[in-house]
């Protein structure tokens, strides 16, 4: 059996100091009739079968590296340099456990503080969480959080539609329960103008995504004043968080609490999972903040050493009123977010930035000269951005898969007077070559 | 276990003082002791209105989190501003510094169904 | 005094780079206004020698599964195979965008269908989604199908869950996530859920029962056929915390006892590892008449093609794209390997390998109760006549060698020492064990002070929780 250590003879003594004669006698609390069911699953595969297999159903899927891919959406082809995954994998990193005893957890209550400390000055805030599941239930615990501030009596949450649609319908599913009610994105062309006419005293927060969904960055002027006044905090989803190698980051212009998709830092696209849920506040917020915090201290011989703090905000402790129900959470993938922004540093993550929003421009500019293609928007974008489309989006993408090229996402799916509309991402991973591809394609599709 | 025999004490271990018109409140040390270090104290805003048995705050420490519950009704008054930057006050002078609210009671008749100093300190020590 | 290690922030210097990018080769378009632009960019500035010797270091102060014994109860720290990460690491299997189109990943959407089925045969359960990311995730998940069953039947009166006070504290929150109001059951003498308290409870009134089965003393419900039967009677739902599963594979199926919904934790049972905090993954697993309800989207097999597919009624979506689609592979992986005699072999190795090590320990911690346990037990973790409790004697552990069972849970029995040493462990390591907890009883009558001060041979020895409770400190400001 594989994993299983026991030689018949061990298992006989270990049954001779129990007390019982056979392994089946310790499972008599178990209903007979219920008791050692037959299993029907595959027969049992050697490693290398295993392999086998997976490689052949690897075979049925096209992964990004067949195609020049322009797909974004929320889940970002970015290149992974080479230390992360060789670090990452370190079994002391990979199999250890939640640092609850942090004398044997130096190591990851460290790295988990780095990253703390480097997403807070990434968003420009003061207190950052170690990590939620992904950026949509950041975004929802952001809202109960929001609630929580107001202590329950502001029960509103206001969303603008152009966040991303799956973050809100997770939103709605966490509500579900009826803590809050969502407003603001009934109408999917609503603007930030009317979302900020719907503040009132029942408003615990307003989130907006910036850049938007649509790659549109939004006018921000005045609105942390208009959403303060109003009694209720501000929640930005900063996404894709790449952007803030560039971008002012929200805490300057007046969030209370920042959520995004940290996949970008050095995740790799994986289907969806596991990603990471970037969680940071305002200090004053702190003691109201969902998940697992890592803080300083100084040991019994005054040295400088990490654990995790705040605790009693969390489930085991506070159980049912507690500030989330969160235990498990994506450790491993701050800790890779962590790597990743020490690798790219002040300079790297810059030019990451950079080469996206270049390239993005330069492939915007091609686009919009097309027949039949148009730029939708002349707001200014980061590197994604709306293209009108001659034809529905499917075909177009139809035709840009026998190209090897993988086509933007189709908005009409979401926002159904986005009729045609794709959104187009580009990446450092995409070089010029692949633009002026994709730009030949298009005009052929 | 220290007591304040001016004080009266309820079953969740807050006390009750009288100071003129309004009551003072806090918990009590054998509350402290058993919570060990307390490392935050979250308080209501002036002017709540609470009922007997509501909660009106938090108390921390490093193992625990308890809800602090209103002996007696009323509408609070104060609350001492200081305590959450110094929580060790409740840990070091429970009955004095380390008090929590002050509160216009709603109904004052409510201060004779708590337990005397002699009564909390029997209820806790054995019985 | 200095951390073991210094921050990357300390050694941090000016002009120094890691990355390596390609030159921009397009023209320059114009740059954003001002007030769009960030100033500063706080990161800092090291080369990839010192971010491969700083992580390198920082590794080095870990316990870890792969180093030392961990014998944590209720996490199920068994051996992470490493055939899972190269599985993960395929490249055509993880390098592929969750908004792909499906016949561009049929491949993905295969090993997601046969994980659901492989869950499915293992449980009894009929229905199954992969998309919740933990644990915790799967039982709000659950809850809210429990919820939103009631409500379709026209029935919303039951507001009340009812949860054993040995519940793990993920239950209670996951309640008060999805609306219910907590009503706590007592457990009896012999560690069962009080089956007459239970049944004075149940009325139309309740929703349903969050039941762990073993439970967190590793007891296994004597009671369980007539516990899930007076919750149906009254009209509730019966719901599995499926932490502790590793006892039961091959062994019963959840469904077949009574349980209508079940979150797996596929970090603890089926081998992918904890990460330090995760990532985990908790899928929930229902009978047929909640199978309208599961979190989706899900991957239904269309005759032709695997599919995305939103179930009927379904509770909606818990998270963007598609659960830890990452660690499914692991663990289909772990699955495969197994098959189906390898899986009941794990659950009777489990068992065996905590009741050993259970009499093993005894004459110095005895358990908290009397009766042949499950994958794990909790024992008393003070020594009388000594005033060493649990904590001393665990953080004294450490100094053996060993990552210290978990203490602080369940809150019923005190001083607990909740100690599961799962199946991945030699009889050699059990005896260590053992006989290193003879020895640190014996140090608790001679040497308190020892206990108390322990751990000594450590990076950092205890720290003060209480220092940075009382002023946190959470972020580097040099």
């Amino acid at each position: 059996m594989p994993y299983i250590p026991h030689t018949p003879a061990d298992q006989q003594a270990m049954l001779e100091a129990i007390g019982v004669s056979a392994v089946a006698d310790l499972f008599q609390d178990v209903p007979a009739s219920h008791r050692f069911p037959e299993l029907h699953l595959p027969p049992a595969a050697s490693e290398l079968e295993i392999l086998d297999e997976l490689y052949g159903l690897a075979l049925k899927n096209s992964s990004t590296g067949c195609y020049a891919t322009f797909l974004g959406a929320g889940a970002y082809n970015h290149f992974v340099p080479s230390v992360i995954p060789y670090l990452a994998s370190r079994g002391e990193f990979v199999t250890a456990y939640t640092p609850y005893q942090p004398e044997v957890s130096q190591g990851t209550l460290q790295a988990i503080f780095e990253y703390q400390t480097m997403i807070a000055g990434l968003t420009g805030m003061d207190v950052v969480n170690a990590s939620h599941y992904d950026g949509a239930t950041a975004m929802a615990e952001a809202a109960i959080m929001a609630v929580n501030v107001a202590r329950r009596q502001r029960t509103k949450i206001l969303i603008s539609p152009s966040v991303h649609p799956q973050y809100r319908q997770t939103l709605r599913t966490y509500l579900s329960a009826g803590q809050a009610a969502v407003a603001g994105d009934e109408n999917l062309r609503s603007t930030l103008a009317d979302l900020t006419g719907m503040l009132d005293g029942d408003a615990a927060c307003l989130i907006v995504q910036n850049p938007n969904f649509f790659g549109e960055l939004m006018d921000v002027a005045g609105l942390a004043d208009a959403v303060h006044a109003a009694g209720a905090l501000l929640v930005v989803v900063a996404n894709p968080i790449i952007s803030l190698g560039m971008l002012k980051p929200p805490g300057d212009y007046g969030a209370d609490i920042v959520v995004a998709e940290g996949q970008p830092l050095g995740l790799g696209l994986n289907l969806g999972g596991p990603y990471l849920g970037v969680f940071a506040a305002r200090e004053a917020y702190v003691r109201k903040m969902p998940g697992r915090l890592v803080g300083e201290t100084t040991d019994t011989q005054g040295r400088r050493a990490f654990v995790l703090t705040l605790t009693p905000r969390e489930q085991h402790i506070r159980r049912e009123k507690a500030t989330s129900n969160i235990c498990t959470n994506q450790g491993l993938m701050a800790l890779m977010a962590g790597m990743y922004l020490a690798t790219m540093g002040r300079q790297g993550l810059r030019a990451v930035a950079g080469l996206c929003y270049h390239r993005a421009h330069y492939a915007a500019a091609e686009i919009d000269k097309l027949k039949g293609y148009r730029v939708v928007s002349r707001a200014p974008f980061f590197n994604e951005f709306a293209v009108q489309c001659p034809r529905p989006v499917a075909d177009v993408n139809h035709a840009l898969r026998e190209k090897n090229i993988m086509g933007g996402y189709d908005l009409q799916a979401d926002y159904p007077h986005a009729t045609n509309q794709m959104l187009v991402c580009v990446t450092e991973m995409n070089p010029r070559a692949q633009i002026d591809r994709l730009v030949a394609g298009l005009a052929s599709a | 276990m220290n007591l304040d025999t001016k004080a009266r004490y309820s079953e969740s271990h807050e006390w009750v003082r009288k100071e003129g018109s309004v009551i003072v409140c806090g918990i009590s040390d054998h509350a402290q002791q058993e919570l060990s270090d307390v490392v935050y104290v979250e308080l209501p805003e002036v002017g709540r209105r609470l009922a007997r048995g509501e909660v009106f705050g938090v108390v921390e420490s490093v193992k625990a989190a308890s809800d602090l519950y209103m002996p007696m009704g009323g509408e609070i008054t104060a609350a001492n501003e200081k305590l959450p930057s110094s929580p060790e006050w409740v840990n070091q002078e429970p009955y004095g510094q380390g008090w929590m609210i002050k509160f216009k009671p709603a109904d004052p008749a409510e201060w004779d169904s708590l337990m005397s100093a002699e009564d909390y300190e029997r209820s806790v020590s054995g019985a | 005094m200095n951390s073991p290690e210094p921050l990357i922030f300390e050694i941090s210097s000016p002009g120094h780079t890691a990355f390596s990018l390609p030159a921009l080769d397009v023209p320059l378009a114009a740059p954003l206004p001002a007030d769009m632009l960030r100033a500063e960019l706080p990161l800092p500035e090291v080369t990839e020698l010192d971010v491969v010797r700083h992580y390198t270091r920082l590794s080095q102060l870990n316990y870890s599964i792969d180093t030392q014994f961990y014998p944590l109860g209720s996490c199920t720290m068994k051996y992470n195979p490493k055939v899972n990460e190269r599985a993960a690491a395929i490249e055509g299997l993880s390098q592929v965008h969750p908004l792909q189109p499906e016949d561009t990943i049929q491949g993905s959407l295969e090993l997601m269908y046969a994980l659901q089925e492989a869950l499915k045969e293992i449980s009894g359960f009929a229905g199954i989604s992969l998309q919740p990311a933990a644990g915790a995730h799967g039982e709000l998940s659950g809850v809210l199908i429990v919820r939103a069953y009631h409500h379709s039947r026209g029935d919303a009166r039951r507001t009340r869950m009812l949860v054993p006070d040995s519940a793990h504290g993920t239950n209670p929150a996951s309640c008060a996530m999805a609306g219910f109001s907590v009503v706590e059951i007592p457990s009896d003498r012999r560690g069962n859920v009080d089956l007459e308290a239970l049944k004075r409870t149940c009325d139309e009134t309740v929703a349903g029962l969050m039941l762990t089965n073993p439970n967190t003393l590793g007891l296994f419900e004597e009671h369980i056929l007539e516990v899930c039967q007076a919750i149906h009677a009254c009209g509730g739902l019966m719901y599995g915390d499926g932490a502790n599963l590793n006892a039961l594979l091959g062994v019963a199926r959840p469904a077949d006892l009574g349980i209508d919904v079940m979150h797996f934790n596929l970090h603890k049972t089926f081998s992918t590892p904890h990460g330090g905090g995760g990532p985990g993954s908790g899928p929930v697993g229902v009978t047929e008449r909640l199978a309208p309800f599961l979190p989706g989207p899900i991957v239904a097999w269309q005759g032709e093609r695997y599919r995305w597919t939103m179930p009927e009624q379904s509770i909606g979506r818990v998270k963007a794209f598609h659960g830890n689609y990452g660690m499914a592979v692991r663990a289909y992986t772990y699955i495969r390997m197994l098959g189906a005699p390898g899986l009941r072999a794990v659950a009777e190795n489990a068992v065996l390998n905590a009741n050993y090590l259970r009499v093993r320990v005894a004459p110095h911690f005895p358990s908290a109760v009397d009766r042949i346990c499950m994958h794990e037990f909790v024992a008393h973790g003070d020594v009388p006549g000594t005033d060493v409790r649990a904590l001393d004697v665990a953080k004294r552990l450490i100094d053996y060698g060993f990552h210290p069972p978990t203490n602080y849970f369940p809150l019923i029995v005190h001083d607990a020492l909740m100690i599961e040493p799962t199946e991945t462990e030699s009889k050699r390591a059990l005896d260590a064990f053992a006989d290193a907890l003879a020895s640190i009883a014996r140090e608790a009558r001679t040497d308190a002070g020892l206990l108390h001060q322990a751990p000594h041979h450590t990076p950092v020895t205890r720290v003060d929780e209480v220092k940075a409770a009382r002023n946190p400190v959470l972020c580097y400001k040099g």
